[in-house]
C-alpha cells in the first residue's frame, strides 16, 4: 500500500471499529435511520469541509468559513423574509457574493504574499461582522420552498430518510473527489500544496490556482451556509460559531496533510463521519456530555498530526533503501 | 561507446559577450558559451565563478545586460523558465525541481495533462508517460505511483525526461550527480550518452573532476566571471584543467609564504578517526596552539562536512575527539562553543548573519549565548565592543546601530568574525571566509588570520584560494572525494602541491 | 522626535473618536475606592488582551503563533472556579491555575520545539481539545464562587486603580523589564530572525522555544483568572473565546512581524487597548457590538497593506530620493 493511503486507512479502520463498538454497546445504531441523520446531521458540516480539503491541500488554511456561514444564513432570511425574494434567486445571489469574498481573499493571499491565516481572520471578521450589521436577531425563514424541500427525502428500508441536504453533500463529495483527482485544477492544487517553488518552475498558473482555492472554499461555505438553513429554516448572526475548527478537524482526521500536499476528498468524509458517530455516540449514552467530543476530537488531532509527521519522515527515508533503477534492460549506445 | 556524432553541424546554441552585473557588482563579464549538437559539454568553475549566473541567464531567470544568445541562429531572450522550454532549453536542478507528492505521471504532464471531457485522462497519460520514459530505461516504472517513493536517481532521470520531452535541444544538468551513488551515476551517465547520440547539446555541471573525464566532450571554464577557456576534453590533462579553475599557472610560484617557522604550540585538540558515512570518511587531525590548519580541495569534497562535524553541528558515527587531554563529546554548537571553538559559516546569509539585528547585536551574541542570559552585558559594554571590533577590524558601517544586512559581504564576515572574537576562542573554523569580498577586505581578512596566529590562536581555514591557502597554512590537508588524501606540511606547502594532490587519478597516491 | 511611534497616534485619534462621540468620556470619578469612567473602562476591559498579548509578543518574535490562549483560559477560569468551590485557600488555587496555564504552554512548546511542528498546527490541538478539557472540569455548567479573594482580582481596586489593569500593568513592566534588562529579548528576536544562525551562534533554540510557550501559557491563564474574577464564575464556553485572535490583531498593531524578530511588548499592550478603544467607541456610537468585527477587519486589511512589499515598493518609488542604505565597495557581493 502506497504510504499516502495509510493516514486514510487509520482514519476509516478507526471509524469502523468505534461504530462497531457503538452497535456493539446500542444495537440500535445499527439502523438506517441513524446513517440517514448521520448524513442530514453533518451535512453542512460535510460541504464546507470539502472546500477546506482544497484550502489545506494548497497549503493554506480557511478561518473565514463559519462566518460565511453565518452570514448567508442572514442574507437569505432577509432576501426571503423582508423582500420576497424567490429562494432560487437568493440561493444564487448568496453563492455569487461568498464566491467573490473568496476570490478577493485568494487574490490577497497571493498578490500580498501573506499568510492565508491572517487574510481569512480578516474575512471572517468582515462576514461575522456584516451578518451582525443585517441583523442581530435570529429570523426564522417561513416560506414554502422550504417545508416542500425539508419534506421531501428518499424513504431507506428500514425507516431511515435520505433527505435533501443529505443528498446535496453526497454530491458535493462527489464533484469534490473528481475535482481534486481527476482535474488539472485539482493537481495544481496538490502541485502548490507540495512544493509552491516547484509547482511554479513547472508551469503551474499560481495566481489563477490561488484565486479559484478560496473562491471554491467561500462558495461551499456558502452552500453549507444554504444547507444551514433549509436545516434549522432561520438565519442568525452568532450561527456556525467555531465550524472553522470543527472543519479543520474533520480534513486533518480525514488523513489530509495539514502541510499540504498529499491527501484525499474521501478521507474528509470519514472525518466529518468519525465526528457524527462521536456526537451520536453521546446522544445515545445520555449519561455523557457533549464536551467530550471536543476532546475526542482534540486527542485524534493529536494521534494524526504526530502520525503525519512520522510518515513524512519515514517517507524522506525510505527511498534511501528501495532498489534503485534496473538497468539490466538498459540498452548501450552502440 | 565513444563514437559518436561528430559536432561538424553548425552550433544549437550560442551565447556571446554576456554581461551581468547586479547593483555594482559585475558577475559576468563578456562570457561566451558555445553548444553544439551531441556534445556534452562542462561548465565549471568555483563558487562564485559565474556558472549559475549564466544558467540563470539561458533559462530566463535572469535577463543579460548586455551580450547575444542565439538559438539555431535566431537572436532571443528568454523570459522565463516556460519561455526557455519553448525555446528549447530544458534544466534539470541538483535538488530535482519535481514535486514528490504527484505520481510520476502527473509530473511529466502537469500543465498539460491530456483530457477528456474536461477530466483528466489518465490512461492515455500514463500510457504517454511510459512511451516517454521508455528510452531511459524505466519503461517498468509504476507511473501511476507517488514520484517520492523513486530514489533520487530515478527522480532525476524522470526530470531529464520531462525536460527533454518539453524542450529539445538544449538540456542543462545543474549538479545531477551531487547526491547519488557511484551506481546511480553510471545510469544517469548512459542516459546522457544516449541523448548525446541523438543530437542534443548537454551542458553538465559538476565538482568531479572524474566525471568530467568520463563523460564530457568540452570543456569550458569560468573564474570570478571571466571565461577562462573552452577546450575539447581531449586537449586537457587533469592538471591542466585544475589549472584552469584555480587561475594558476604552475610555472611562478607566486605566493609568498608567511609562515614559515612559526613554533609549534602546545596540542590543543586530536580528532582520531573522527568521520560521517556519506558525508566525511574518518580522519586524524591534531591541532596546536598558533597554528593555522588550511583545507584545500575542490568544492564538494567534504570540506564543509568536515568543518561541522568539527564544531558539533553534525555529529560523528565514528571516532573520538579530546580536547586539552580530556575526552569530549561534541553533539551541538554548544559544546563546542564551551571549549573555546568558534566557527564562521560558508553560507554568511542562512547560517552566519541576524539580518535584521544590528552590527552591535550581532557582534556580542556569542558571546552572550556563553554568558547566559541571566547575565546580560551593559549596553555600554556592548557598545564597547562593537566599536572596538569596528575599529580593530576595519568594519565599515555608519553606525553600530546598523542592521547588519544593510551591511556589505566583506563587512558581514567581518562582523561574523567579530562575533567569535569577542567570545575570545582557542580554536576558530573559518569556512571560506574570503568569498565574495572585495580585494582590500580580502588582504585584511588575510592579515588578520596570521595576527590572531601569532596570539596563540589555532585556525582552521578552508578556501578555495590556494594562494591564500598557501600565504598562511601551517599545514594544508587535501580533500577529494569526500576523504582526507593528504596532508603537506612545512615546506610541502605550495600552490602546486595542492595542486598535484587534487588533479591525482582516483586511487594514485598524491606524491 | 523618533519616540513618536505611529500606535501612540493611533491611539490618541481612538480616544479623540470616542470623545467626539461621548463628551463625557474623559470624565473620571471615584466610587467606592475605585475610578470609574469610560477611559477606565477601556483600560479595565483591555487588560485580559494585554496579558494575552504580553505573552504572544513574545510567541510571535520568534516566528511563532500561539491560537490555544483562549481555551488556555477557560481552562486555567476553570480550574480555579472548581478548586474555590471545593474550599481550597486562595493561594493553592492561583498557583494551581497559574501552574495548568504553564503546563499547557509547555505542551505547546514541547509539539513546535522538540516534535518541529508548525507552531499554527501545534497549538490548534489545544485551541480544540483545551475548551472541552474546560467544560470537564466545570461538567458544563458556569461554576460560581464568591470567595471575596478571588472576586478582588477581578473587580477589586489597589490605590483606586481597578486589579485588572493593575495586574496588567505590573506583567507588562515586568516582562519588559526581564526581556530587556536581561539578554533573553535579544535572544528571543535572534531566533525569530534566524534560528539556524542562533544556534550557530551558541543559543540554547529549543530550550528557548519551550519557555517562551511556557510563558505565553502563563500569561493566558492570568488573563483567564482575571476573566473568572470578573464574572464570579468560570464559564468554559465562552470564556476567553476568541480572544486569540484578539490577541494577535494586538501585537500586529502593536508592530511586531508575523514573520518574527524585533517585538515591543508595551506596544502590543497598546494596541489592545487600540482595539479595546475601538469597542467601546462602537458600543458608544450605538451600532452593534459586532460591528467592531468589521472595523478590526479592516484594521487587518490595512496593517496588511502598508507591510506588504508591493505597497513598500510602491511608497519608496514615490518618495522623491531613495532611502540612503550602505552602497557595497565595487567588486563585493551584497548577498
Amino acid at each position: 500500500m502506497s504510504p499516502r493511503l495509510w493516514p486514510l486507512a487509520a482514519t476509516l479502520s478507526i471509524f469502523l471499529i468505534a461504530y462497531a463498538v457503538c452497535v456493539w454497546q446500542f444495537p440500535n445504531m445499527w439502523s438506517t435511520r441513524v446513517l440517514g441523520n448521520f448524513l442530514t446531521d453533518n451535512a453542512f458540516l460535510g460541504i464546507v469541509a470539502v472546500g477546506m480539503t482544497f484550502v489545506i491541500l494548497s497549503g493554506g488554511i480557511d478561518l473565514s468559513v463559519g462566518s460565511v456561514i453565518a452570514f448567508t444564513g442572514v442574507l437569505l432570511a432577509i432576501l426571503i423574509t423582508r423582500y420576497n425574494v424567490h429562494p432560487l434567486i437568493a440561493f444564487t445571489l448568496a453563492l455569487a457574493l461568498a464566491a467573490a469574498f473568496g476570490a478577493l481573499m485568494g487574490a490577497m493571499i497571493h498578490y500580498m504574499n501573506v499568510p492565508s491565516f491572517i487574510v481569512t481572520l480578516a474575512g471572517m471578521f468582515l462576514a461575522r461582522g456584516a451578518a451582525s450589521v443585517l441583523t442581530r436577531d435570529s429570523i426564522p425563514i417561513n416560506h414554502e420552498f422550504y417545508s416542500t424541500v425539508t419534506s421531501l427525502s428518499y424513504r431507506l428500508p428500514g425507516g431511515g430518510r435520505l433527505s435533501v441536504i443529505g443528498l446535496i453533500m453526497v454530491a458535493v463529495f462527489v464533484v469534490g473527489t473528481i475535482l481534486a483527482h481527476r482535474t488539472r485544477f485539482g493537481s495544481y492544487v496538490f502541485a502548490l500544496g507540495g512544493n509552491a517553488t516547484s509547482a511554479n518552475l513547472l508551469g503551474v498558473p499560481a495566481a489563477r490556482t490561488t484565486i479559484l482555492i478560496y473562491a471554491l472554499s467561500s462558495f461551499l461555505a456558502g452552500l453549507s451556509g444554504i444547507v444551514f438553513s433549509l436545516y434549522t429554516s432561520a438565519g442568525y448572526p452568532l450561527a456556525a460559531v467555531g465550524v472553522e475548527l470543527d472543519t479543520i478537524a474533520a480534513v486533518v482526521i480525514g488523513g489530509t496533510l495539514l502541510s499540504g500536499g498529499s491527501g484525499f476528498i474521501i478521507g474528509t468524509f470519514v472525518g466529518v463521519m468519525i465526528q457524527g458517530l462521536i456526537q451520536t455516540y453521546i446522544v445515545f449514552d445520555g449519561t455523557l456530555s457533549s464536551w467530550w467530543t471536543k476532546i475526542v476530537i482534540g486527542g485524534l488531532l493529536f494521534v494524526f498530526i504526530v502520525l503525519q509527521r512520522l510518515l513524512v519522515y519515514a517517507s524522506k527515508r525510505r527511498w534511501r533503501k528501495t532498489p534503485a533503477i534496473q538497468i539490466g534492460n538498459m540498452p548501450e549506445v552502440a | 561507446m565513444q563514437e559518436q556524432i561528430m559536432p561538424t553541424a553548425s552550433p544549437v546554441l550560442t551565447a556571446d559577450s554576456i554581461t551581468k552585473s547586479f547593483l555594482t557588482t559585475r558577475v559576468l563579464d563578456r562570457v561566451g558559451l558555445t553548444l553544439m549538437p551531441g556534445e556534452v559539454h562542462a561548465l565549471l568553475g568555483e563558487n562564485g565563478a559565474g556558472k549559475s549566473t549564466l544558467i540563470k541567464i539561458l533559462t530566463g531567470a535572469y535577463t543579460h545586460d548586455s551580450g547575444t544568445i542565439r538559438i539555431d541562429g535566431v537572436d532571443v531572450t528568454p523570459r522565463d523558465t516556460a519561455h526557455a522550454q519553448e525555446l528549447g532549453i530544458g534544466t534539470v536542478y541538483q535538488e530535482v525541481n519535481l514535486l514528490p507528492n504527484l505520481t510520476v505521471a502527473e509530473n511529466l504532464f502537469i500543465g498539460r495533462q491530456p483530457t477528456r471531457f474536461g477530466l483528466v485522462d489518465r490512461r492515455r497519460m500514463e500510457r504517454d508517460a511510459r512511451r516517454i520514459l521508455e528510452p531511459y530505461g524505466l519503461e517498468k516504472l509504476d507511473v501511476s505511483a507517488d514520484l517520492g517513493s523513486y530514489s533520487v536517481a530515478v527522480q532525476q532521470i524522470v526530470a531529464i525526461a520531462r525536460a527533454v520531452d518539453l524542450s529539445g535541444k538544449v538540456l542543462i544538468l545543474d549538479e545531477p550527480t551531487a547526491s547519488l551513488d557511484a551506481r546511480e551515476v553510471d545510469v544517469l551517465f548512459t542516459v546522457v550518452r544516449r541523448l548525446r547520440a541523438k543530437g542534443l547539446a548537454i551542458v553538465f555541471i559538476t565538482h568531479f573532476m572524474d566525471q568530467v573525464f568520463a563523460l564530457a566532450d568540452r570543456v569550458t571554464v569560468l573564474r570570478n566571471g571571466k571565461l577562462v577557456g573552452s577546450k575539447p576534453i581531449g586537449d586537457l590533462t587533469r592538471m591542466e584543467l585544475v589549472t584552469m579553475m584555480l587561475g594558476h599557472a604552475l610555472e611562478h610560484e607566486s605566493a609568498m609564504r608567511i609562515v614559515k617557522d612559526r613554533p609549534r604550540g602546545e596540542r590543543l585538540a586530536t580528532f582520531q578517526g573522527y568521520g560521517l558515512a556519506g558525508k566525511i570518511a574518518p580522519f586524524d587531525l591534531n591541532v596546536h596552539s598558533g597554528e593555522v590548519v588550511g583545507v584545500a580541495g575542490l568544492l564538494g569534497s567534504g570540506r564543509t562536512e568536515m568543518a561541522r562535524l568539527l564544531f558539533g553541528i553534525d555529529s560523528p558515527d565514528s571516532g573520538s575527539a579530546t580536547v586539552d587531554g580530556r575526552s569530549v563529546h561534541l553533539r551541538q554548537a554548544r559544546d563546542a562553543i564551551a571549549l573555546g571553538f568558534g566557527f564562521c559559516p560558508e553560507d554568511r546569509k542562512t547560517d552566519g548573519i541576524l539580518g535584521d539585528l544590528t552590527v552591535r547585536e550581532n557582534i556580542m551574541l556569542a558571546l552572550q549565548a556563553r554568558r547566559g542570559w541571566a547575565k546580560p552585558l551593559s549596553f555600554k559594554e556592548q557598545a564597547d565592543l562593537a566599536d572596538k571590533f569596528v575599529k580593530a577590524l576595519d568594519i565599515r558601517t555608519a553606525s553600530v546601530e546598523q542592521p547588519i544586512k544593510l551591511l556589505s559581504g566583506g563587512n558581514q564576515q567581518k562582523v561574523i568574525l567579530a562575533r567569535w572574537l569577542a567570545t575570545e576562542p582557542r580554536f576558530l573554523i573559518l569556512d571560506e571566509p574570503t568569498r565574495g569580498i572585495d580585494v582590500g577586505a580580502h588582504a585584511e581578512i588575510i592579515r588578520m588570520i596570521n595576527r590572531l596566529c601569532d596570539e596563540g590562536l589555532s585556525l582552521f581555514v578552508i578556501s578555495s584560494e590556494l594562494e591564500e591557502i598557501v600565504a598562511y597554512s601551517s599545514r594544508v590537508l587535501v580533500l577529494r572525494d569526500r576523504q582526507v588524501v593528504r596532508e603537506l606540511t612545512q615546506e610541502d606547502v605550495s600552490t602546486a602541491s595542492i595542486m598535484k594532490a587534487i588533479a591525482a587519478e582516483p586511487g594514485e597516491v598524491a606524491a | 522626535m523618533k519616540w513618536i511611534k505611529p500606535q501612540y497616534i493611533a491611539f490618541l485619534i481612538v480616544l479623540l473618536l470616542n470623545f467626539a462621540l461621548f463628551r463625557g468620556f474623559f470624565t473620571i470619578s471615584i466610587q467606592d475606592g475605585r475610578l470609574f469612567g469610560s477611559l477606565i473602562d477601556v483600560f479595565n476591559r483591555g487588560a485580559p488582551v494585554a496579558i494575552l498579548a504580553v505573552g504572544m509578543t513574545a510567541v510571535i518574535a520568534t516566528k511563532g503563533v500561539d491560537l490555544s490562549v483562549g481555551a488556555v483560559m477557560a481552562v486555567a477560569g476553570a480550574v480555579a472556579a472548581s478548586l474555590i468551590q471545593s474550599g481550597q485557600p486562595l493561594g493553592i488555587v492561583i498557583l494551581a491555575a497559574l501552574g495548568i496555564g504553564l503546563l499547557c504552554g509547555l505542551w505547546n512548546g514541547f509539539l513546535v520545539a522538540v516534535l518541529d511542528l508548525q507552531p499554527i498546527i501545534a497549538t490548534l490541538i489545544l485551541m480544540v481539545a483545551g475548551r472541552g478539557i474546560a467544560q470537564l472540569m466545570t461538567e458544563g455548567r458556569i461554576v460560581t464562587f464568591n470567595d471575596p479573594g478571588l472576586i478582588y482580582i477581578g473587580s477589586g481596586a489597589l490605590l483606586t486603580i481597578p486589579m485588572p489593569v493593575v495586574i496588567a500593568g505590573v506583567l507588562m513592566v515586568v516582562a519588559t523589564l526581564i526581556m530587556r534588562r536581561t539578554a533573553l529579548g535579544l535572544f528571543i528576536e535572534s531566533i525569530g530572525v534566524n534560528r539556524s544562525a542562533s544556534t550557530y551562534a551558541g543559543l540554547r533554540s529549543k530550550t528557548l522555544l519551550i519557555g517562551v510557550y511556557a510563558f505565553c501559557g502563563l500569561c493566558a491563564s492570568i488573563a483567564g483568572l482575571i476573566a473568572a474574577a470578573d464574572i464570579r464564575g468560570a464559564d468554559a464556553n465562552n470564556a476567553g473565546l476568541w480572544l486569540e485572535l484578539d490577541a494577535i490583531l494586538a501585537v500586529v498593531i502593536g508592530g511586531t512581524s508575523l514573520l518574527g524578530g524585533r517585538f515591543s511588548i508595551p506596544l502590543s499592550v497598546l494596541g489592545a487597548l487600540i482595539i479595546q478603544g475601538m469597542n467601546t467607541g462602537i458600543l458608544l456610537s450605538g451600532f452593534p457590538s459586532e460591528f467592531n468585527l468589521i472595523v478590526k477587519a479592516f484594521v487587518v486589511i490595512v496593517i496588511l497593506m502598508v507591510q506588504s512589499p508591493i505597497v513598500g515598493n510602491i511608497l519608496t518609488f514615490m518618495r522623491p530620493t531613495p532611502a540612503p542604505t550602505a552602497v557595497p565597495a565595487p567588486g563585493e557581493k551584497t548577498s
